[in-house]
């Protein structure tokens, strides 16, 4: 919301500066978003009348001029093409200060000229430089300082209004406010009464309910459609951000922004009928004012007469019975739509409009007659006409419900002490009914406040009159509890800072994804689809966050870094079967060394067991186990399911080739996914006694098949050497001479023990023997010597 | 016996001249060992006439006694040199750098975030999360934005799959999830991700919110004040910064408040607060004739902005590598 810091002041003027009322307004929850000057700085410019107009003997182009300043008359060439005798114009006098100018007394061609005629853009008051400005018949004195004349010393204030304040979406509403704010009764509003000089009238009905429980109309005949707008009117209608069009328009506008009523003037000539109120019927068409043709239906409110719709209620009205400059009668509307019925018909349909953004949020109830007869009035005075009767068509009007209000409350909610008289007085300025006890104040609200029925608004009207700045503040009393921590949970905030120790970096990127990284990394033939997706490569709901950490390696990649490693955890959406899931992941990637290049290293590229070495870094390698798996991601033999307590959590892969290619990463790329849920919570340790014999070591190298998992080679040696095997680990694999090709060789040591005695020899090669003879029968194993 | 004294110093300098190990042990053979010349002098004792032996015997032993310590000692000082010589060959550039794996860094987000948490849990506040593809009804309805209300356009949703779910618009919803959850007295923290469908230097359609609940019998607007300008003044370790509430406008609280603050020049906001609003109360099963309380929300992504120095928002969802590690 725009207005002229002028205007407002004429309604009620604060008595405080500018920058005050800046102040005032936006700490009251009417948040000045600007405060421009309405011109910019210059001095010396007065207003003038051209007397005479001669050619300039030395150029074609140049005229020379007398110009009338009142108290004398100058001599000013100028090369504008506009200039007429009779003209009012903008004359800039030797001295002044022009923005970026300064006007000095000179020869132009040889010829004297004692100042300057001022085009729009001169002054910088517009854009306008093909010719001097023309002030029009003016009736301001010749030789008055232009700035006065034209009141440019003011300022052009833009608000932040808030949707709750559909009441101060005008210079009465303004006012009103701000009067209440400094303590000051309300400025009055204008009571125009209109008396009927014609008899001319239409019938209303109104057939919506409480969609529109009132509507005026008045037919003023005889006027001239073609009379131009006022300058003053102009004036204010633009530092209200408002374009002038024609005087019924700009006159129905200015009401509008004055008063907060959105008016509309109809040709009286182009209705049809009586005027009616109602719901669209479906199949309904209307042409709007911007041409606009639309389609309605039940829930859209029109004005209608005889023929159908000619406006859409409270939105904007229809080109058929739009008013012209040959127009002669207007029918003049001045209404209450309800909010709802507004905002079904300007959302529905996506017309927004002046009228409809006031609608929307409330429009006093009581305002469309003083309105009509505001306009009627500014009308007469413009265009002339002879006046019809007043119409008016009423229904159930809202009612405002009164409140029950305990000033005790204002001190529990707010925690701070302010007297009963002082919050009565309060409520009072802002025009509510105050009865009853101090106790338990019974409060009614005023037809312009749609936003205050429950006690709660009370209070907050009261912070805001007395001001939240005076509110101390303070700290809550009481012991807070002690938190609950739960000892085997590792948080998130650990595992991420145990991968950043790890040299990973954690990226943020976005949930939503091209549906090609959710085909390619997921196979995810249907992910969660948005409606309204901001670009088509944001338009579906990531299922993994592999192919974003990807894309985010793609990036970094194209910047000339040669190592990426990075992860990010998010939540990773699916259908279930009762709505969407929402899993969280924690997803790393890794591409590049497998350290930073460094001296003393080889600059081996990161593979598998790297990465797998990172995540048993992070998990302990005592709670995963990983299991040979199939991945769309991955490389099909190199892919694992991780497994965290037995519990599937995830996945670990060597990127596919194919997507290597198509994402333009030049080597290898390891990644992981886990489900966070699924990792991390491990149980309580309970003390199991120490041995107090000493184990015993045998090394076992043995060869088999390609296809036999070390992980499955462990565990029949813990099962074959039970229970005096107390650990295995696979501490070499070799694959080359002396082992033939398909095989491999693996080295396990094997520890054994027993809690009751020191092992004898014997003891250990019958153990011994028994896992070689289940290694060999179960897998093929020959022992390698 | 005059020659016991030119062994000796015949002794003392070949071991003096003895350059290592090897050649010492030599030279000392040649006086000390089986038939060496001190030897040889102990075995001609016997051949001296008794009144002689006494005196001879205790000169030359004496002279072994002086051989032998020269020779110590010249073994020592071997020792020592060869000691030395090792450790300078063994000296290293202790400049070069160190081996083995880098150091990453947590995203600046995660920062903030964790710095948020770690501050309001000293004040008893639990950490909560929630969905982030939300119902209409978490996300508008039991915030007090009925089907209609203006304050709903205001928000530029993203919806999902038709018009009943949504990417969440804020972290308010979380309040409505815990409440329902856990009876008052109530603190909690809910951060997270957030979506809005609008982009440029300063909006993403994607960013972080931080919101807080405090719900008992006596927590005022006076204390939301209180508990929020000593987190901002925590939050960014300075006490000379302003902050300023401005009222404003929110569904789901009133009195509703902008929070602006300003380290000299300028109003900054930082996020939007109120005493929460009976009705939200109700759709969380709070007894508002008992309770009541205050939430607050937060951009984290703002004041990761204002904490790092950094101007355009959209550089926290580039991960640009050169960027991450400016946070190590």
């Amino acid at each position: 919301m725009k207005f002229s810091e002028h205007w407002l002041r004429t309604v009620f003027d604060p008595a405080i500066s500018s920058e005050a009322l800046s102040h005032v307004l936006t700490m009251a929850g009417l948040e000045v978003e600007q405060r421009d000057p309405v011109a910019p700085e210059f001095s010396g410019v007065v207003t003038g009348e051209i007397t005479s107009v001669e050619a300039h003997p030395d150029a074609d182009r140049l005229r020379i001029c007398r110009v009338d300043i009142g108290t004398e008359a100058l001599q000013v060439v100028c090369g504008a093409p506009n200039v007429r005798v009779g003209m009012r114009v903008a004359c800039a006098l030797v001295g002044a200060q022009l923005p970026g100018t300064a006007v000095k007394q000179a020869k132009v061609r040889g010829v004297e000229s004692f100042g300057m005629l001022c085009s729009e853009r001169e002054l910088g008051l517009g854009d306008d430089h093909s010719g001097v400005l023309d002030l029009g018949s003016g009736d301001a004195a010749l030789g008055e300082d232009l700035r006065k004349v034209l009141d440019l010393d003011d300022y052009a204030f833009t608000l932040k209004l808030t949707p709750n304040r559909g009441d101060c979406l005008s210079i009465q509403g303004l006012a009103r406010e701000l009067a209440a704010l400094m303590g000051k009764a309300p400025p009055p509003r204008p009571t125009h009464v209109v008396a009927p000089r014609a008899g001319d009238q239409r019938e209303i009905r109104l057939e919506a309910g409480s969609a529109c429980p009132r509507y005026f109309g008045r037919v003023i005949t005889g006027l001239d459609g073609s009379a131009p707008t006022p300058r003053w009117m102009i004036r204010r209608l633009q530092r209200s951000g408002v374009r002038p069009i024609s005087a019924l328009v700009d006159i129905t506008n200015y009401v509008m922004l004055e008063m907060g009523q959105p008016l509309h003037a109809f040709d009286h000539a182009r209705l049809q009928g009586s005027i009616c109120v109602r719901q669209a019927r479906a199949g309904e068409r209307l042409q709007l004012l911007d041409n606009r043709v639309v389609e309605l239906q039940s829930a859209h409110l029109v004005i209608a007469d005889d023929s159908g719709p000619v406006a859409l209620a409270g939105v904007m009205g229809g080109e058929g019975s739009a008013v012209a400059e040959h127009t002669s009668a207007v029918f003049l509307e001045s209404a209450y739509f309800a909010p709802e019925a507004v905002a079904a018909a300007s959302r529905g349909l996506e017309i927004s409009s002046d009228a409809a953004h006031r609608f929307e949020r409330g429009v006093d109830f009581e305002l469309a007659g003083p309105a009509i007869e505001r306009a009627t009035a500014l009308v007469l005075e413009i265009c002339g006409g002879l006046p019809g009767p007043l119409s008016e068509a009423r229904g159930a009007l809202p009612s405002r419900a009164a409140i029950e209000f305990r000033p005790e409350r204002v001190r529990r909610v707010l925690g701070v002490e302010i007297a009963v008289d002082q919050i009565v007085a309060m409520l009072r300025r802002l025009g509510m009914t105050v009865q009853g006890e101090a106790g338990a104040l019974v409060v009614v609200p005023p037809s312009f406040r749609f936003d205050v029925n429950i006690e709660v608004d009370l209070i907050e009207e009261v912070a805001r009159v007395h001001g939240y700045e005076r509110i101390a503040p303070s700290l809550p009393q009481g012991r807070p509890p002690m938190l609950a921590v739960q000892e085997r949970v590792t948080s998130v905030e650990a595992l991420k800072r145990a991968l950043a120790d790890r040299d990973y970096f954690e990226v943020v990127t976005f949930s939503f994804v091209d549906r090609q990284l959710e085909l390619d990394f997921a196979s995810e033939q249907n992910p969660v689809e948005l409606a309204n997706p901001i670009a088509s490569q944001l338009s579906v709901m990531r299922s993994t966050l592999i192919g974003s950490l990807v894309e985010c390696a793609r990036f970094n990649i194209a910047r000339k870094q040669e190592r990426v490693r990075i992860f990010e955890t998010a939540a990773c959406f699916s259908r279930g079967a009762d709505g969407f899931k929402q899993v969280e992941r924690l997803t790393g990637l890794c591409y590049g060394g497998a350290m930073p290049e460094q001296w003393g290293d080889g600059g081996r590229i990161v593979d598998f067991f790297d990465v797998r070495g990172d995540l048993e870094a992070l998990l302990g390698a005592a709670h995963l186990s990983f299991e040979p798996a199939v991945h769309p991601a991955f490389h099909p033999g190199q892919t694992a399911q991780v497994f965290f307590g037995g519990r599937s959590a995830g996945w670990l892969g060597v990127l596919h080739p194919r997507w290597l290619q198509k994402y333009e990463l030049a080597a290898t790329a390891v990644a992981f996914e886990l489900d966070l849920a699924m990792i991390g919570t491990t149980d309580l340790p309970v003390y199991q006694p120490l041995s107090r014999f000493p184990p015993v070591r045998r090394d076992l190298a043995i060869v088999v098949d390609e296809s036999v998992p070390a992980s499955v080679l462990k565990a029949s040696i813990l099962g074959g050497g039970a229970p005096l095997v107390n650990d295995v680990n696979l501490f070499d694999v070799y694959r080359g001479k002396g082992v033939p090709d398909g095989r491999k060789s693996l080295a396990f040591r094997v520890l054994l023990q027993d809690t009751e005695k020191t092992l004898t020899d014997a003891e250990v090669e019958a153990a011994v023997r028994k896992i070689t003879t289940v290694l060999q029968e179960k897998h093929g194993a020959t022992l390698r010597l | 016996m005059s020659d016991v004294d030119a062994i000796v110093a015949q002794a003392l300098a070949e071991f003096e001249s003895a350059k290592d190990g090897v050649s010492l042990e030599n030279v000392k053979a040649r006086f000390l060992g089986k038939s060496g010349l001190v030897t040889d002098l102990l075995k001609q004792l016997g051949k001296l006439p008794a009144e002689q032996r006494r005196e001879a015997g205790s000169r030359i032993n004496d002279a072994k006694g002086r051989i032998e310590q020269a020779l110590e000692d010249r073994r020592s000082r071997l020792r020592e040199e060869e000691l030395e010589r090792k450790l300078r060959d063994e000296s290293i550039d202790v400049t070069q750098p160190g081996r083995g794996q880098g150091r990453g860094a947590l995203h600046p987000i995660t920062l903030v975030r964790s710095r948020i948490e770690v501050l309001f849990r000293s004040l008893g506040f639990d950490v909560a999360e929630g969905p982030e593809i939300e119902s209409d009804f978490y996300n508008f309805t039991a915030l007090n934005m009925p089907e209609n209300h203006p304050a709903r356009s205001m928000h530029d949703t993203f919806y999902v799959e038709g018009q009943h779910h949504l990417l969440r618009t804020h972290t308010s919803p979380i309040q409505i999830h815990y409440m329902l959850r856990n009876p008052p007295p109530i603190r909690v923290l809910a951060p997270g991700r957030v979506y809005r469908s609008d982009s440029d230097a300063t909006h993403s359609p994607m960013f972080h919110q931080v919101e807080g609940l405090w719900i008992d019998e006596h927590a005022s607007f006076s204390d939301l004040k209180g508990v929020v300008i000593e987190f901002l003044e925590k939050f960014f370790e300075r006490t000379d910064l302003e902050v300023r509430f401005r009222p404003s406008f929110f569904p789901f609280t009133e009195p509703s408040a902008e929070i602006d603050m300003s380290f000299g020049q300028g109003w900054l906001e930082i996020g939007g607060c109120g005493m929460v609003h009976p009705n939200v109360l109700r759709h969380g099963n709070v007894d508002v004739s008992r309770y009541q309380g205050f939430a607050f929300g937060m951009g984290i992504d703002r004041l990761a902005m204002l904490r790092y120095g950094v101007d355009d928002l959209r550089l926290f969802f580039q991960n640009d590598l050169r960027f991450l590690r400016q946070f190590a």
